[in-house]
Order: C-alpha cells, then sequence, then structure tokens
C-alpha cells in the first residue's frame, strides 16, 4: 500500500509540475487607452482620399437640453444595470483602443485566408472568386500583396474617417454622457474630447464597410464585432446612440470612397493571364537569362504578377516605378554563383539559431503576412505611448500606406527581372520555410522591412535603431531560409528605405508631427 | 524497456521491451541496447481528409535509440531512452531536420500478480517522464524531429497469460506541457498572440497478444493515439505541433534471445486510421544486451 501510496503521489507532483497551460497572449488585458493628447484639432489634418474633414456631411447633433438626448442617456443608464462578467471584458477589450483592435482583427482575417488554393484533379489551380466568395477556395487568398494592400486601405479609410471624425467633433462639441448627467458610470478613460461623432462607431462603421470588398466571407462575423464595439463602448458611457449612430454612417460613407477607390486601381487584374504569364518567361529568355519556374508540384501560376501595375493610393505611380532597382546578378556571373554559394553554405549549417531567425521572420502561409508581423511590431510600441484614437490611426495609415507602395515596387521589380530563387538555381539548396511562388529579386520581406522600419524610426525616433537591426534581420532571415539571394534582400531593403522616406515626407506635411 | 517516442508528425510508439507490456527485469540486472528504427509516410490526413501533397512526397525518419532498462527490484523497473532522429522530405524544397529528440525515463511496477482460472492475471503501473534534449525546432512540421513538449504520462497495463499465450492490455495518460515557438503569433482556429503553444494532452491504448516463453516473444498488437484537444490542419496549411493528431495503428513484434544475455527485436507496424497524422509506416530492429550488477553471491 505504502508503494502504491508514493506511486500515486508522484504521478500528482508530475504532472502538477505541467500543469500550466494558460497562455497569456500579448495584448491582454491591456489597460484602457489614456491617451496623452486629445489632438483636438486633428480635424484639420491632411486626410488622404477626402479633400478635407469636411467633406462628408454630418448633421448637428440634438443639443443636450432635448428630451430625446436625456433618454439616450437613460439608455446607457440602462445598459448599466448589472453588468455581467462578459460585458465587462468586452469593454475591457474595446476600451484598449479602437484602431488596435480592428488591427489585430485584420491581423487575423489576413492569416485566416493566407492559404493557397490546392490544385484542381488535372493539375491546373483554381482561383478564388470575388463573385462567388464562399466556395473552394475562399476569396480571398490574402497573400502577402493583396494583405499588404488591404491593411493599407483599411488604415487609410480608418484615418480619414478619424479626422473627419475630429472635425465634427470641434465643429459640434457635444460632449460625452458622462459630462452631461450624473449616474452614467465612465468605464472608459474620461476625457474632454467630444463624443459626437463616436469614434468608435466610425471606426466599426468604416471597417465593416471595407469588408464588403476586402474580406466579403466575414462581412456577418465584423458586423458583429462592430456591433458589439458600440454597443461596449456605449455601456462604457463614452457614447449615447446618436454618437453611434451619426459615426457609423460617416464612416460607412468615408468607407465608399475609398471602396470605389480600390475598385478602379487594377488589383483585380493582378492574376493575369496564362498567355501573360508565358510572356513574362519569353521575354526572360529572350533577354539570355534563366527565367523564373514554379517549384511547386503541380506548377503554380506565378502570384499576382500584375501586382505591380496597381496603382497606389497617395505615392504617384510614375514615382514608385522610378525606384524599381537595376537588375540581380546575371545568370552565369560569378556573382550569381557566388550568392548561390553563400545561401549553400547557411541551409547547409542547419544552425539553431539562423533557422530561428528564418521562423521569427517568415510569415508564410496561413500567417498574417510580413505587414501583419511589422502592424504587430508598431501596435506595441504604440501602446505604450498613450496614442489618440486618431494619431494611432494617422501612425498606421504611413506605415500601411508605404507597405502597400513596397508590395507595388517589388512586385513590379520581380516581373520585370522574372529570375529564379536559389533552389532553382541549385537544387541541392534546401529551405527552412516554403518556397514562394513568384520571382526572387527584390525580396519581399527586405522591402516591407525596409519601408516599415524607415516609417517607423521616424514615428518613434528614440526605436529607431531597433527597427533598422529588425529590418536587417528580416531580410537576412531569407538568405538564411535558402529562399532568397543577398542581391534581392540587399535590394529589397535600399528600396524599401526610399518608400519609407516618400512617408516621411508625408507625415512633416500632414499637420500631425 | 519503456519507451513510447511521440515523434513529430509521424509519431509512432518504437517498442522494444515496452512500456505496455508485462516484462520485467530482475533486480540489478540492466538490459542496454539500441534500436534503429526507418519510418515513411506518403498520403496523411488534413483534418479528417485523407491526402498527398506532391511538394513533400515521403516523410521519412531515420531514428537510433539507445535505450534500457535496470531492476531496481524484481517488482520495480527504470527504463530510458535517447533517441537521435533524421527527417526527410522526398519532393519539394523544404530541408530535413536532425538532431536528439526528447529523453525519456519511466518506473514500471508489477503491482499485482494473481492466479486467475488456468493462468495468470498480471497489473501494472508506470509513469513516465520525457523532455526535448536539444532546443530543437518543433514548428516545422511534418519535419522536426519531435514536439518539443515536456512530457509526464501515467499507466496502467493489465496482462493475463494462460501457458505460452498472453493478452496484454495497456493504457496510459500522456500530459503535455506547452512548448515555445520561434515565432510571436500564430493562427489554430483564430489568432493567439503568444509563442507559447498548448500542447494536447493524449491517451494511448495498447493492445497486444501472442506468445511469450523463455524470453521468447511474438506479439500482434493494435493501438491508439488520440489528442485530448487540439485543431485541424486547414485545408491546404501546414500542420502544427498543437494539431489534434489521432492514429490507430497495427503491428507486429518479435523478441529473441540469441544467447541468454543477447536480445534481438523487431517489429514493424502501420497506421490504419488518422486525423492530422501521416499513414505511417515504421519498421524497427534492435539488439539489447542483458548484465548482472550483482555482486556474485558467496
Amino acid at each position: 500500500m505504502k508503494k502504491l501510496n508514493a506511486f500515486i503521489y508522484t504521478l500528482i507532483l508530475c504532472a502538477a509540475i505541467s500543469c500550466k497551460k494558460d497562455i497569456i497572449e500579448q495584448t491582454e488585458g491591456l489597460a484602457a487607452l489614456n491617451p496623452t493628447s486629445t489632438d483636438a484639432n486633428a480635424g484639420e489634418w491632411k486626410t488622404i482620399l477626402l479633400s478635407s474633414g469636411a467633406e462628408i456631411a454630418v448633421p448637428a447633433p440634438l443639443p443636450i437640453a432635448d428630451k430625446l438626448y436625456e433618454a439616450e442617456l437613460n439608455e446607457i443608464k440602462g445598459l448599466q444595470q448589472n453588468i455581467t462578467k462578459d460585458q465587462q471584458k468586452e469593454i475591457d477589450y474595446w476600451a484598449a483602443g479602437g484602431v488596435l483592435r480592428w488591427n489585430e482583427i485584420m491581423r487575423e482575417l489576413v492569416a485566416k485566408y493566407n492559404l493557397p488554393p490546392y490544385q484542381n484533379e488535372d493539375g491546373s489551380y483554381p482561383f478564388p472568386q470575388a463573385a462567388n466568395p464562399f466556395a473552394y477556395p475562399l476569396f480571398p487568398f490574402s497573400n502577402p500583396p493583396y494583405a499588404a494592400r488591404a491593411y493599407a486601405y483599411i488604415a487609410a479609410a480608418q484615418y480619414d474617417a478619424l479626422v473627419a471624425t475630429w472635425h465634427y467633433k470641434k465643429l459640434y462639441g457635444r460632449l460625452a454622457p458622462y459630462k452631461n448627467t450624473t449616474g452614467i458610470n465612465t468605464k472608459v478613460t474620461p476625457t474632454d474630447l467630444p463624443s459626437y461623432p463616436s469614434e468608435a462607431a466610425v471606426l466599426a462603421g468604416t471597417t465593416a464597410e471595407m469588408m464588403k470588398l476586402l474580406f466579403p466571407t466575414e462581412i456577418a462575423n465584423i458586423e458583429q464585432k462592430a456591433a458589439s464595439h458600440q454597443l461596449s463602448m456605449m455601456r462604457a458611457g463614452a457614447a449615447t446612440r446618436s454618437d453611434m449612430l451619426a459615426g457609423e454612417a460617416l464612416g460607412r460613407a468615408v468607407a465608399q470612397k475609398f471602396i470605389t477607390r480600390a475598385r478602379n486601381d487594377k488589383a483585380g487584374a493582378a492574376i493575369g493571364t496564362p498567355a501573360s504569364w508565358t510572356q513574362l518567361e519569353d521575354d526572360c529568355k529572350a533577354r539570355g537569362e534563366m527565367a523564373w519556374i514554379s517549384l511547386e508540384s503541380p506548377k503554380r501560376p506565378p502570384m499576382l504578377p500584375g501586382f505591380g501595375k496597381v496603382i497606389p493610393i497617395l505615392m504617384p505611380a510614375s514615382d514608385l516605378i522610378a525606384l524599381r532597382p537595376g537588375p540581380p546578378p546575371l545568370t552565369g556571373s560569378a556573382q550569381l554563383a557566388k550568392e548561390t554559394q553563400e545561401v549553400f553554405d547557411f541551409v547547409q549549417k542547419q544552425d539553431r539559431e539562423n533557422i530561428r531567425i528564418a521562423h521569427f521572420w517568415a510569415d508564410g502561409v496561413g500567417t498574417y503576412s510580413p505587414p501583419g508581423h511589422w502592424n504587430a511590431i508598431a501596435a506595441k510600441d504604440f501602446i505604450a505611448q498613450n496614442l489618440s484614437e486618431v494619431k494611432w490611426s494617422r501612425n498606421m495609415a504611413l506605415l500601411n500606406l508605404s507597405m502597400m507602395d513596397a508590395a507595388i515596387i517589388t512586385w513590379e521589380t520581380k516581373y520585370h527581372y522574372f529570375n529564379g530563387r536559389p533552389c532553382q538555381v541549385k537544387p541541392a539548396i534546401k529551405t527552412y520555410t516554403g518556397t514562394p511562388n513568384f520571382p526572387a529579386y527584390i525580396s519581399g520581406h527586405s522591402t516591407f522591412s525596409g519601408a516599415a522600419a524607415t516609417v517607423l524610426g521616424y514615428l518613434t525616433p528614440a526605436r529607431a535603431d531597433d527597427y533598422t537591426k529588425m529590418a536587417n534581420e528580416a531580410s537576412l532571415s531569407r538568405i538564411v531560409s535558402g529562399i532568397h539571394f543577398r542581391s534581392d534582400c540587399e535590394e529589397g531593403l535600399k528600396v524599401g528605405k526610399k518608400v519609407g522616406e516618400y512617408y516621411i515626407n508625408r507625415g512633416n506635411a500632414d499637420g500631425a508631427q | 524497456m519503456f519507451v513510447l517516442v511521440v515523434c513529430c508528425f509521424c509519431s509512432i510508439a518504437v517498442k522494444a521491451q515496452t512500456e505496455t507490456d508485462a516484462i520485467m527485469m530482475d533486480k540489478n540486472e540492466l538490459c542496454l541496447g539500441g534500436i534503429f528504427a526507418y519510418s515513411k509516410w506518403t498520403n496523411y490526413w488534413e483534418g479528417s481528409l485523407k491526402r498527398e501533397n506532391l511538394n513533400i512526397g515521403s516523410v521519412s525518419s531515420r531514428q537510433y535509440h539507445f535505450m534500457g532498462t535496470y531492476g531496481l527490484s524484481n517488482k520495480v523497473n527504470l527504463l530510458f531512452n535517447v533517441p537521435y532522429i533524421i527527417t526527410k522530405a522526398s519532393a519539394g524544397t523544404l530541408s530535413g531536420l536532425k538532431g536528439f529528440q526528447d529523453a525519456s525515463l519511466a518506473v514500471k511496477w508489477d503491482a499485482y500478480n494473481k492466479k486467475v482460472g488456468k493462468g495468470n492475471f498480471n497489473l501494472l503501473l508506470g509513469a513516465g517522464f520525457s523532455t526535448p534534449l536539444s532546443n530543437y525546432v518543433a514548428d516545422f512540421q511534418p519535419l522536426s524531429i519531435g514536439m518539443g513538449s515536456t512530457n509526464f504520462n501515467g499507466r496502467l497495463t493489465l496482462d493475463y497469460s494462460v501457458n505460452k499465450f498472453y493478452a496484454t492490455l495497456s493504457n496510459a495518460y500522456i500530459r503535455r506541457s506547452n512548448i515555445e515557438i520561434d515565432r510571436t503569433t500564430y493562427f489554430t482556429d483564430r489568432q493567439i498572440q503568444s509563442n507559447q503553444v498548448a500542447m494536447p494532452d493524449m491517451m494511448q491504448f495498447n493492445f497486444g497478444t501472442g506468445y511469450r516463453f523463455n524470453g521468447t516473444i511474438a506479439e500482434i498488437s493494435v493501438s491508439n493515439m488520440t489528442s485530448l484537444s487540439g485543431f485541424d490542419i486547414r485545408r491546404n496549411d501546414m500542420p502544427f505541433p498543437s494539431n489534434r493528431m489521432n492514429a490507430t495503428m497495427v503491428g507486429g513484434y518479435v523478441r529473441y534471445n540469441l544467447v541468454s544475455q543477447l536480445i534481438l527485436v523487431g517489429g514493424a507496424n502501420y497506421v490504419v486510421a488518422g486525423r492530422n497524422f501521416g499513414q505511417n509506416t515504421l519498421v524497427h530492429a534492435g539488439l539489447f544486451y542483458v548484465i548482472s550488477l550483482k555482486k556474485s553471491k558467496n
């Protein structure tokens, strides 16, 4: 019996040691957003597609003396009766910041849809169809260019909508519910910022509306989140129903402008046609170079060869295309041989630290992609800076506009030169991440990272060196993964930095610096 | 020799004189040896959908196990295993990996014996522990050499034998620790913003029956491992350590005393059903040597 007891105790002890399974996520349990400045004059900041914050009309709110406004305050008081644990959790979640939370939701959507379609029986590949989004393969396939554009459109639309919001907040000056009555518990950080229209509703409305373009299968899901955001902020005492209604309408109207723009930015044609894919190969061979081939089986058409033709949101397309670097090392050149050997040596070593770097930055299939990674990095730092929602949004817009442009110039360059990956040049090179199904030069990770680090270094100068180091590591990660040559990465970083500089200039001129 | 090698996507139990059997070493006897195992699969279950993947072809692993058992007493044995594993994909560009996987240590206790009817009934209890020997990459399925978790298990084994024939039923609960991966976020059925991954606990069953006499064993078996949580691989996504990995295997095993101190083992098993799991075939062969550490009596 003694033996049995000892045995059981040992078992229990062992189980207890290994017991801790709860995972605390990075942005769980954040305090309510507490901006050091309300940015009261942000209504004057330079907008992206809107002519100004005043472009879309928002009617004047009822005066606070109006009986109907009083009724709205009673609605909030009603919502605050017996708040459940789940309702409180929902309030705390959204109170940490609307731009932050919608950015996280976007990253989740990108990861969810970032899966390459499985082949057809005959070895061809189906493409997601915007017109039939629920059929396999689900629309969209949010690969890095698609994701970069989606993040940028969402961030830019949110920014314009919030500038408009701040314009009307100042214009009408209707204060938050808790400033106009007693008996409302404030479950967000109290602020002097007027609550009409509600920034929460603007963000919810803008984002939900943009889903109609970007993630049509998620409209129902996102509308629920939008409703949760608004209801939670009403229950928190941050805004009344009319603050919400005005905000949501404004957000949706702004989003419509961006949707119209996006529908005409040529992204829809980026997949190309079988004839255009063959043309790329023929053109490359005609130059005497080894043309890229898909290393997938069956061979998959190249990813979005027409994405380089996408019209940027802000930067003139010709300025962007002018950033295309000169050619990569030529087929058969000593330089190419040297760079191939470098990649081979890296992968042969199977060095654990290099694999860590490769995987930390891989951001491949099933992830939020490299632009998502830089959004996560940015969000972490912005949380610490106690920014207003409008400033959050402005920073996210600069970051994501730069990364969309990075995607455009990267894809333009890739298909201009159409060169192969290291493992095409030397099949003995095995990789530590999936080999992307498009030409090598220039590295998308490097361009995204160069742009992001430049913009983030501008936004948070104290961290500029850290961002540069991160970008360099992200760039290096592609060499040690076995999927890029050093030229791809170094040129990518340079091009990315130039894209980033455009957005530094923009940041210096938008009135928000 | 109590060994459960929960190895990577193709995880499979390598058997020698194992946790699931009723064989005990005598006090102060040490049995040391090695096993080589080769496993390979081409088809796998993506969730419950069976498929091939032309971009990895067949995934194989070569496994070298250094193993041993020591008799603390006639009733209590200690077992260990140290595996070195090399993986490879036959197609596509992904690199295989290699390294020391998880060291395991287990205790097996012959707790209860009783004559029942014409035969003997035997109840054994076991407890095991395994932990990674190196900081290997777990988040590169299906080419990782292991899952990276530290595991504890508790096991109950029932054995009934009549003359030279026996049947053994064994059941284990495997508790698995969280693991840390190299990236800061990952998607399961939602985005998780952490480098920590909660690994599903597992239930394992094994039923073996056959001939056992004078150190010679010939057995056929069926076994099952079932994850108690975890998620399915999405359509055309890569597998992940915390997938809900299930498998049912059938196998055969022989053990033969070449001379009194030298034992030859061999076996094979095959996955007949699975979920988020490779349809693995594994063959193994090994050699063990029994040393008596007892001081010579008088």
